[in-house]
């Protein structure tokens, strides 16, 4: 029984690792003031270059920029359209999303099926994994885990005590005092979501050359989408992202807990769905202005507009 | 000598200009396309010849397209009213899986005993209801709880999907299947008549055309409409106006997920004959269907031209796939580009770009 618990906890801290990395990227985009609803594409994209680029050259962290390079770059895309053109972020997201799937299912589709040879060693931290049950929950891990986890306290650094970190929050608070500060709000806007699709692309990485060690088209299976309700579940923290992820992780993990118990693997499979609503039903209730979004969020900066 | 871009709002927006500036975003996204079949190998101009072949150039091609365009007309033309009130509606998928469900467990309970006329308008009712449910359960989230509809309408997809999935493998499970998931078909009169020759369920596409010019003049012409326009376009305006949001939420939701149903019970009763897999009844129309509206720069009336456009894409994007090996994948890469350009497009329509060249 013991061992039971132990091996669903650690799983849930694997399962939760892709969705921490997004959502700690998806709150820096956000806080910035642009909603990013294509990190779903940016993932996929993420994930088929880093199983391509680790297939051919045998060397995973390579695998792992040239990723994080791709997801950059395609975010170019939704930057471009909702900064600089000014459109509707909802839809250019979505776009991004159809486009990243359509682009990671194309490039691919040779590689579908092939199994990964390579292995990523887990990194066991001496003495702390020693300790009784937590040691192999979180000690025992694959570097993603250990990496997501620095970069997201690195994130809540970044964002609540560098200039930096401010400049960007105030892009989203209040874009014309910023602005009026001498800050370019479209740099700065730029800057986050390139960084948002790097962590996008970096969760997909981890799929695809950790998790599962295959690529299949749509193997995201909507991981992006939930990211952005635990943007919201996280209130734009990424310090709060880290256990919400968790949670979150956990609830994929245990349906493979619960489906020998003759519960019907469908049902197991809603679990994670009906959590989101189910939870952000519980923030609204509980305190609804705690779910206030960056003031500016989702809308287009003119400058100079009175 | 110095460049100088200078752009200003445009405010007379006439459909000649926008128009216009849809067909040059199209283009533009063609030669994006062509860019991207390039880098994958594919002749662009031969494989954009057979799409659009594929799909208007036979009289097999054009049957199919239109089989097609009738669920992206009519869920289409229900996110046009959604999206006008600023409501981001992305769960036409489930809402369509939700019509498809009521209206088996209608057609198989009562399909038996009754005549034509009377059962098929009823499943159809029966769909309406189906996806009106699933799409007020955002509506309510969103105003009452303030959660954002975009998440909840693509939770409720999965939702709706699994749920689905649940049903054919259990309870539902029919026995003419031989062990494989799915119900046992609808009885004959519940089936939807066919034109001889095609796969066009008649029934559904005039109904189709019937919603789109009733959401028309809903949307231009009532009380309602001008409401819903005001609570997406100055929410402020409308509390001041006295609009209850609620009410027109829930009206506009349950029209266009009850849309999404018929379109759902369409597929089902016309193409399908019983429910099966989730993918195989809703196919993505629900997401193809945002871009139908966005090309129709969301008029309803528009949404039939840019339904059948894009049920082109769709059939032809089949036949490349065979002809040239690509995957599936592609279609998807089509409609993303194209939805970018779009988007992008409406930039130049509302500002006046203009460049100057001068010697300082």
């Amino acid at each position: 029984m013991e061992d039971i618990i132990v091996l669903t906890l650690h799983r849930a801290m694997v399962a939760g690792t892709p969705l921490l990395l997004a959502t700690t990227g998806e709150v820096i985009c956000e806080r910035s003031g642009i909603l990013n609803l294509g990190i779903e594409g940016v993932m996929a994209i993420g994930a088929v270059v880093a199983f391509i680029v680790t297939m051919t050259t045998g060397q995973p962290w390579l695998g792992v920029f040239a990723a994080i390079a791709a997801g950059m770059a395609f975010s170019i895309i939704h930057a471009f359209a909702s900064i600089t053109l000014q459109a509707n972020q909802v839809v250019s997201g979505l776009a991004l999303t159809m486009l990243g799937l359509g682009l990671s299912g194309m490039l691919g589709k040779p590689y579908v099926g092939k199994p990964l040879s390579i292995k990523m060693e887990d990194l066991v931290i001496p003495w702390l994994s020693d300790i009784p049950w937590l040691g192999k929950i979180l000690f025992t891990q694959g570097p993603f885990f250990y990496l997501a986890i620095i970069l997201a306290f690195a994130s809540w650094f970044f964002l609540e005590r560098t200039r930096l970190g401010i400049q960007i929050r105030s892009t989203g608070e209040n874009p014309k005092a910023a602005e009026a500060q001498g800050v370019s709000v479209s740099r700065l806007r730029y800057l986050s979501v390139i960084i948002g699709g790097g962590f996008s692309a970096l969760a997909g990485a981890h799929l695809s050359i950790s998790y599962s060690k295959s690529w299949i088209e749509g193997m995201t299976a909507g991981r992006g989408w939930i990211a952005i309700a635990l943007t919201i579940f996280a209130l734009w923290n990424p310090g709060r992202a880290i256990w919400a992820a968790f949670l979150f992780g956990g609830f994929f993990v245990v349906q493979y807990l619960l489906q020998p118990l003759g519960i019907s693997p469908s049902f197991l499979a809603m679990l994670p769905y009906i959590a989101t609503l189910f939870i952000l039903l519980l923030i609204s209730l509980k305190d609804p202005r705690k779910l206030n979004a960056p003031a500016m969020l989702a809308e287009p900066y003119k400058r100079g507009e009175r | 000598m110095m460049i100088k871009i200078k752009t200003t709002d445009r405010y007379n927006i006439t459909t000649l200009r926008s128009f216009m500036t849809n067909i040059l975003s199209l283009l533009a996204a063609l030669v994006m396309i062509s860019i991207i079949f390039l880098i994958a190998g594919v002749n662009p101009i031969y494989a954009i010849t057979e799409i659009f072949s594929g799909s208007f150039g036979s009289f097999y091609g054009i049957k199919e397209t239109i089989t097609k365009a009738i669920p992206l007309i009519l869920i289409g033309t229900g996110l046009t009213l959604a999206f006008r009130a600023k409501f981001w509606n992305i769960g036409a998928e489930g809402q369509m899986l939700m019509g498809a469900i009521f209206a088996t467990w209608t057609g198989l309970t009562f399909g038996g005993a009754l005549p034509s006329y009377i059962i098929v308008p009823l499943i159809f009712l029966a769909g309406f209801v189906g996806g009106a449910l699933w799409g007020i359960i955002p509506a309510i989230l969103k105003i009452k709880y303030s959660i954002n509809e975009v998440i909840s309408t693509l939770m409720l997809n999965y939702i709706c999907a699994e749920f689905l999935t649940m049903l054919i493998v259990g309870p539902w499970k029919g026995k003419t299947r031989f062990g494989f998931p799915g119900t046992d078909n609808l009885p004959d009169p519940a089936i939807l008549g066919l034109i001889p020759g095609s796969r066009i369920h008649y029934v559904t596409l005039i109904l189709a055309l019937i919603c789109a010019i009733v959401l028309c003049v809903i949307i231009y012409k009532t009380r309602f409409g001008y409401e819903a326009r005001v609570v997406g376009e100055n929410p402020d305006a409308g509390k001041y106006a006295g609009i209850n949001f609620l009410k027109t939420g829930l009206i506009l939701m349950a029209i266009s997920g009850g849309l999404a149903g018929f379109a759902g019970v369409g597929e089902l009763a016309g193409i399908h004959h019983y429910l099966g897999y989730p993918a195989s009844i809703s196919s993505g129309y629900g997401f193809t269907a945002i871009i139908v509206a966005w090309l129709a720069k969301l008029n309803p009336l528009y949404t039939v031209i840019s339904g059948i456009f894009f049920a082109g894409i769709l059939v032809g994007g089949d036949a490349i796939q065979i002809s040239l090996g690509l995957p599936a994948a592609t279609v998807e890469i089509v409609n993303g580009t194209l939805l970018i350009f779009l988007i992008m497009g409406d930039y130049f329509l509302n500002h006046k770009i203009t460049i100057q060249f001068s010697d300082r």
